[in-house]
């Protein structure tokens, strides 16, 4: 049995969270990834990078707090914490580039067993453009993909993408409200299954071969 | 060397079919009171370069809104449903560019560089029709410097020679533009006098700068 949309949700922020190691520098995505940022492990100090030009992004500001100049990298009224500090787009993805950012967390369209992620455009209908998308996936150290397994039941995990890539080879690990899958170079290797749910749910919702780790772990978060 | 003009005065600079850059990001740090008389002067068939084309009713996106624009040059587009609108349609171009790619081509163009070499894009569509270029056993997409007849900066504290002082994420690719244009145009939210910046706290060096207009209150 599969867990319902918003425990499934939960589970992916929680588990994503748990990858982040003390010292980090993280670039969080919109939407399901932004969420990791509620579950960061006690002890552990993360640095959150917004690409439109700051660190030490901060939690959304009370209504009547709101600095007309501070927006995070969706366009929202944002804050900085303590020590943060301010830059302008050539400096932020020096950083993104140029491997300063430890782990990235996206959502994906679809997702590889190269490692290729497809996220940004599906031709015809919705082409809202990369922005830093591609150069996070190229630069950050480990890419990291949240995402619900399917998409209303068809296959986004596939053995070869078929929307236009937004990068070839980058995505380290998979995080889904099924399973947790790490990319090798002999394919996706099966680490850890969510509550709830059976290996032969993961295999039916996953459009390609799955090497089964000897060490078949529950998700835990 | 007075930089002072009016917004009048800019407006005469701006002509139809000019490549015109402006700093924001989603309309975070973009001058407002010149897009709101480009708009009004109905200048017609830029080549805007920006960030991103922000929302029907803010920033640049208020060109695309009024059919100012030919051609874009920028990295998202997703928040102004007026730009694939046109996309579509065949009414404007777009290029898109990764936003760090987007950023290096300003300031290659800025800083005199033939171009820039980056992984970005390798193995996608933004490859497509460019050279790659290995360099120690890597691949590299070349690609080339983009610059402007005029660039438009939102400046949040200018003093009167020019010196730019940007407040928190209003700063984006407003540096940036204002290397590399023929034209740069700064519109001044706070003016102070000289030496009310501190010199290191200058962000852009007034030889950048030709002209500064004031924010309409």
């Amino acid at each position: 049995m599969m867990l319902d949309k918003e425990r499934g949700r939960v589970l992916i922020a929680k588990r994503v969270a748990k990858e982040l190691k003390d010292g980090d520098v993280v670039n969080l995505g919109i939407g399901l990834p932004t969420e990791v940022a509620n579950y960061i492990p006690e002890g552990i100090e993360v640095t959150f990078q917004s690409e439109n030009g700051f660190i030490g992004l901060g939690p959304a500001p009370k209504e009547g707090e709101e600095d007309k100049d501070l927006v995070n990298a969706g366009g929202k009224y944002s804050s900085i914490l303590p020590g943060g500090a301010c830059f302008d787009s050539s400096m932020s993805f020096t950083i993104i580039r140029g491997g300063h950012v430890d782990a990235t967390v996206l959502g994906a369209l679809q997702v590889d067993e190269k490692g290729n992620l497809a996220n940004w455009m599906i031709p015809g209908k919705m082409v809202p453009g990369m922005g830093g998308a591609m150069d996070l996936v190229v630069g950050a150290k480990k890419v990291i993909v949240a995402m619900e397994h399917t998409a209303k039941g068809s296959h986004k995990i596939l053995k070869e993408c078929t929307l236009p890539l937004t990068a070839a080879n980058q995505v380290d690990l998979i995080v889904t409200d099924m399973a947790v899958i790490e990319v090798t170079k002999d394919g996706l290797l099966l680490k850890e299954i969510a509550p709830e749910t059976t290996l032969e749910e993961v295999k039916e919702a996953t459009g390609a071969e799955l090497i089964i780790d000897s060490n078949l772990k529950t998700m835990e978060v | 060397m007075n930089k002072f003009r009016t917004v009048d005065e800019v407006l005469d600079l701006i002509k139809d079919g000019q490549t015109i850059m402006f700093g924001g990001f989603l309309g975070n740090g973009t001058a407002e009171s010149i897009v709101d008389a480009i708009v009004k002067k109905g200048v017609k068939d830029i080549t805007l370069i920006c960030n991103d084309t922000a929302f029907p009713d803010r920033g640049v996106g208020k060109l695309i809104v009024n059919k100012q624009v030919k051609k874009a040059i920028v990295s998202h587009i997703g928040t102004n449903p007026e730009t694939g609108r046109q996309m579509n349609s065949g009414e404007l171009e777009v290029e898109l560019v990764p936003q760090g790619t987007l950023a290096e081509r300003v300031r290659a163009a800025g800083a005199g560089l033939g171009g820039v070499l980056t992984p970005t894009g390798l193995g996608t569509v933004v490859a497509e029709g460019k050279e790659i270029i290995e360099i120690d056993g890597k691949q590299y997409l070349l690609e080339k410097p983009l610059k402007a007849d005029i660039a438009i900066v939102f400046g949040s504290v200018v003093d009167k020679k020019g010196n730019i002082w940007y407040n928190k994420t209003t700063r984006n690719f407003n540096p940036l533009i204002a290397t590399a244009a023929d034209v740069v145009i700064v519109e001044a939210e706070k003016l102070v006098e000289v030496g009310e910046i501190e010199p290191e706290n200058v962000m852009t060096p007034h030889i950048f700068v030709d002209y500064i207009v004031r924010r309409a209150e």
